[in-house]
């Protein structure tokens, strides 16, 4: 009976032999996968477990980490607290036990959390002198008064917006705000006051969609604005050489292929003009010709330039702005106006204003501008990018003065500032279907100091669904907010 | 060993033994060691969890102590030369997960759900009765031949168990398999003894038939067939196996029986067509009964995708069970080294956290190092239980001895293999390490028989004419 026996004995040891190969298999060859799975429960238990990391401001936390009481079966220890939340929560995104992370708290999770490679060094020196392991800190590339100023700004006004600032030279981004917007602290835990919180926040109880990120998520049409992405274009392709020579401009101008004349806002003095003088009165006659003119292949080129068709990570991701293809010469006309499909966010009009701000280079946005471990040493560091070139130093400069004079003696007056240089465009952009709908405005601008070097570029847009339609212009509405977040970068460099 | 052949005389089966040390002070060495790793790794969950030093740990530690040094001197009386490594592996993985069940007693989840909260002092008192009975083992079963008189009363016996949780009123349905009975508010599991007393019977059975079974049969294509009527018995098992997976919907039970019947029928006959009718008689009822019991369908199914089971079972879709997705994530979790006693979330698992699912707590909190530790001691008493059988010079033991090791390695391997999802899952229990009465005394019996086996087998030779009984119950044939 033996050699059954030691055959038995061979069996029995493959038996414990498979189920070694599979442990090796579960705990070594998938034990990353499995431990890092969203659904598994100790991601979330280990995201709360120690302190969270800042967001940093100025030097300041707009963030912060709060003991949950650990009675009953919560078994998350620390939860997310915000300083002046909404204000903030365009730029921090929410971190909530039961609801999970998103942009920045979710992008740089492994730095607040402190379990990020990067600090697995520093971690192993805590556990040896045996501290408590505590997340580090994202420090933003944002501006607190100008933050401060465009959301009280939008605030004061009532109505849906967004304001985005840039630093022209650098791409940093210095104002984030978006109006109505949301607290994330009231839904960070996850208690069942959370929950209704959170359910309360949603587009589907609530109509204003408080959670929604104008400022990178929401597309409008950018109407007038997006004249100086015409003359850009103009300009780049030697269509018009300056601002300052008569265009090629009948009025009324009818559209090609079409029938229908393009209208002005008003009796304004279009025909043959000038482009600063196009500008300044904002005339659709001359922009759409133009438009029309360049064809859509050079007004898409020279949209892509500046950043449209493509989403722009902040690293928080924006939306795509959006100049159509396959359009026809009307369609392109009414494109190169700021209508029919053409979109964009109020990041995309920021950086169109930073771009010809500084002489024609377009930096990449973004908002973090280092990483640090919870001892602020430095883990990383944002260093500025160029994204792309759509205009020539010389080219810009001209833009630059057409947009200064649109200031001065146009349509956006109401955003001089005493002793600064301000550049800017207004835009009354219709949407509905037959323009139903109450327009949007706009406004996008630049201010220079001293020594000709641009501090802020700002983009604004409000829409308002109460007021008359007659009462919305970008001049009336969006320069006075954008004139403040200006004022405030200026001042704080000062 | 040194035979190949069952030779006629016994000795060189046993060369080995002939004069062989009794091995008792290497059994008390090995007793130290397999009582204060558990001690330690108490105290570590203690300070793990709360900082401190467990304040049971002294009477922990002397508890475990006490009933590991009543075992030693029982066989250190009654059973000398015994296997030195059986009773520290045992008494070994009993300590471990005594210490694993307090530290999930210490969940604040599983005690809200009550799935923990006095299990460990419950478990201890457990393993009392299985010393217990372990030493009553020893002391009235003199030699295991004794245990042949009783084949056709362990056959009824046996039954008799298996049937018990189908009585009405008695059997308990647990997350839809039947193995339960409840008697005066305890669980009892009747299938983890019927698997000793089983044993029993096949041994004897299969002693008295094995040659009828083995030598007529006809040679087909390189196997030799068994006639018609010797197929008898082992379609009678393969039926009763088949009822227990239809009736108490419990594959591991069922696989169990089955597989440890065929491996005894294996060693008692030599024939390898055994092997090969076992396999295919098992796969057909596995597969025919799967096609229509939904129990076991839904068992496969959770096997086959544990992610859409445990997104069911989060949906609230009734008879959906998150358990088996928890159990992987807690091994993943626990990677190669564990996150340490006492720091990690197996409690995820809630239901059986402690009981069936209690070795995806070693795999996180031990990680793959300490699961692998484990399952080699799993397999060192797997190997003694067989060496055991090879040792032992009568048929009878051998069947005995090769049948519990077998069951034994059958079992840790469905328990195993279901937790880390190798195999579709089934309701037992680790042996030893887990959670309940029925499997720790049990365990402890069926570890006493072994110890008696090997106690026989390795004791020095008895002149023949000492023991005339021995040698008329040998069979001698032609090899």
């Amino acid at each position: 009976m033996n050699k059954p026996l030691r055959r038995i004995a061979i069996f029995c040891g493959l038996l414990v032999l498979t189920l070694l190969v599979r442990d090796n298999w579960l705990q070594y060859a998938k034990a990353d996968s499995l431990a890092s799975d969203s659904k598994n429960r100790r991601v979330t238990i280990a995201r709360y477990s120690t302190p969270r990391g800042d967001i940093v401001v100025d030097g300041e936390p707009v963030t912060g980490s709060a003991k949950t009481s650990k009675s009953g079966l919560n078994d998350l220890e620390y939860k997310r607290t915000y300083v002046n939340g909404p204000m903030w929560a365009p730029v921090t995104g929410y971190a909530s036990q039961a609801f999970g992370a998103n942009q920045l708290e979710n992008l740089e999770d492994g730095i607040l959390t402190g379990n990020d490679d990067r600090l697995f060094f520093r971690n192993t020196l805590d556990m040896i002198t045996g501290k408590q392991t505590k997340g580090g800190n994202v420090v933003t590339t944002l501006d607190a008064a100008a933050q401060s100023a465009a959301y009280n700004g939008l605030k004061k006004q009532g109505a849906k917006g967004a304001v985005v600032a840039l630093e022209p030279s650098t791409g940093k981004i210095l104002a984030l705000a978006s109006y109505p917007s949301y607290d994330p602290s009231v839904f960070a835990g996850n208690s069942n006051d959370d929950a209704e919180a959170w359910k309360k926040l949603q587009k589907k109880y609530d109509p204003d969609d408080p959670m929604l990120n104008r400022a990178l998520r929401e597309t409008y049409p950018p109407g007038s604005t997006f004249k100086v992405v015409t003359a850009s274009a103009a300009l780049e392709n030697g269509l018009y050489g300056d601002a300052d020579s008569k265009t090629d401009s009948p009025l009324p101008w009818i559209m090609p292929g079409t029938s229908t004349p393009l209208n002005n806002e008003g009796n304004i003095p279009c025909k043959d003009a000038t482009m600063r003088e196009a500008l300044r009165v904002s005339c659709n006659s001359v922009f759409g010709k133009i438009g029309a003119d360049l064809g859509q292949d050079k007004m898409r080129e020279e949209a892509e330039k500046f950043g449209f068709n493509a989403e722009q990570f902040t690293p928080v991701r924006s939306s795509a702005s959006v100049f159509s293809k396959d359009l026809n010469a009307s369609q392109t006309a009414l494109s190169s106006i700021g209508q029919f499909n053409t979109a964009a966010t109020p990041l995309q009009m920021a950086m169109v204003a930073s771009a010809i701000a500084n002489d024609g280079k377009l930096m990449k946005p973004y908002m973090i501008d280092q990483l640090q471990s919870s001892n602020l040493d430095q883990v990383s560091k944002t260093e500025p990018e160029e994204l792309s070139r759509p205009l020539s130093p010389k080219n810009a400069q001209i833009l630059q003065s057409m947009m200064e004079t649109v200031v001065k003696e146009g349509t956006g007056t109401n955003a001089q500032i005493d002793g600064v240089t301000v550049g800017g465009k207004t835009g009354t952009a219709q949407h509905g279907v037959e323009n139903s709908e109450n327009p949007y405005a706009w406004f996008i601008s630049y201010a220079k100091v001293g020594d000709n070097s641009s501090p802020v570029a700002v983009a604004v847009v409000i829409e308002d669904e109460n007021a008359h339609r007659d009462d919305i212009s970008g001049g009336g509405l969006a320069a006075p907010i954008a004139k403040k977040v200006m004022q405030a970068v200026i001042n704080a460099k000062k | 060993m040194s035979s190949t052949t069952n030779s006629p005389t016994h000795h060189t089966s046993t060369i080995g033994a002939i004069g062989a040390p009794s091995r008792r002070n290497t059994e008390l060495a090995l007793l130290v060691f397999a009582v204060a790793i558990p001690v330690f790794a108490y105290a570590n969950v203690g300070l793990a969890i709360n900082d401190q030093v467990p304040s049971g740990l002294l009477s922990y530690g002397l508890g475990l102590g006490l009933l590991a040094g009543v075992g030693h001197l029982a066989v250190r009386k009654f059973a000398p030369y015994a296997d030195p490594l059986l009773l520290p592996l045992a008494t070994l993985l009993n300590g471990l997960g005594l210490v694993v069940i307090w530290r999930l007693d210490q969940s604040k989840l599983l005690q809200s759900i009550k799935q923990a909260g006095t299990a460990a002092p419950r478990q201890l008192l457990y393993t009392a009765l299985g010393i217990a009975l372990f030493v009553a083992v020893l002391i009235f079963l003199k030699d295991h031949r004794v245990l042949q008189r009783y084949t056709y009363i362990s056959m009824v016996g046996a039954l008799f168990l298996l049937l018990l949780p189908l009585v009405p009123g008695l059997g308990q349905n647990i997350y839809g398999a039947k193995i339960w009975i409840s008697v005066a508010g305890f669980s009892i599991q009747p299938g983890e003894f019927a698997k000793i007393v089983l044993a029993i019977f096949f041994a004897g059975y299969l002693m008295v038939k094995r040659d009828a079974l083995a030598l007529a049969s006809r040679r087909f294509m390189g196997l030799y067939l068994p006639r018609g009527r010797d197929l008898g018995p082992i379609i009678v098992v393969w039926m009763i196996s088949i009822l227990i997976l239809v009736f108490e919907t419990d594959l591991g039970t069922s696989l169990l029986f089955f597989g440890m019947f065929v491996i005894m029928l294996y060693v008692a006959t030599e024939r390898t067509s055994w092997i090969v009718f076992g396999l295919l008689m098992s796969a057909a009822g596995a597969v025919g009964v799967a096609s229509f019991e939904p129990h076991v369908q839904q068992r496969v199914q959770a096997w086959l995708d544990p992610m859409k089971e445990y997104t069911l079972s989060q949906q609230g879709v009734i008879g959906h069970s998150e358990q088996a997705m928890q159990a992987l994530w807690a091994f993943g979790s626990g990677g190669t080294l564990g996150s340490g006693l006492g720091q990690g979330h197996s409690d995820l698992i809630r239901f059986a956290a402690n009981s069936d699912f209690i070795l995806a707590t070693f795999g996180e909190e031990l990680g793959l190092a300490g699961i692998m530790a484990i399952l080699l001691i799993y397999g060192l008493i797997v190997e003694r239980g067989v060496r055991t059988a090879l040792a032992a010079r009568d048929p009878f033991g051998k069947l005995l001895a090769i049948g519990l090791s077998g069951a034994f390695a059958l079992q840790v391997f469905v328990v195993a293999g279901g937790v880390m999802g190798l195999i579709p899952l089934t309701g037992m229990t680790m042996p030893f390490l887990a959670y309940g009465g029925s499997s720790v005394i049990a365990n402890w019996a069926l570890v006493g028989i072994l110890i008696r086996i090997s106690d026989t087998a390795r004791r020095p030779a008895p002149t023949p004419a000492s023991n005339p009984d021995a040698e008329m119950t040998q069979v001698v044939r032609p090899s």
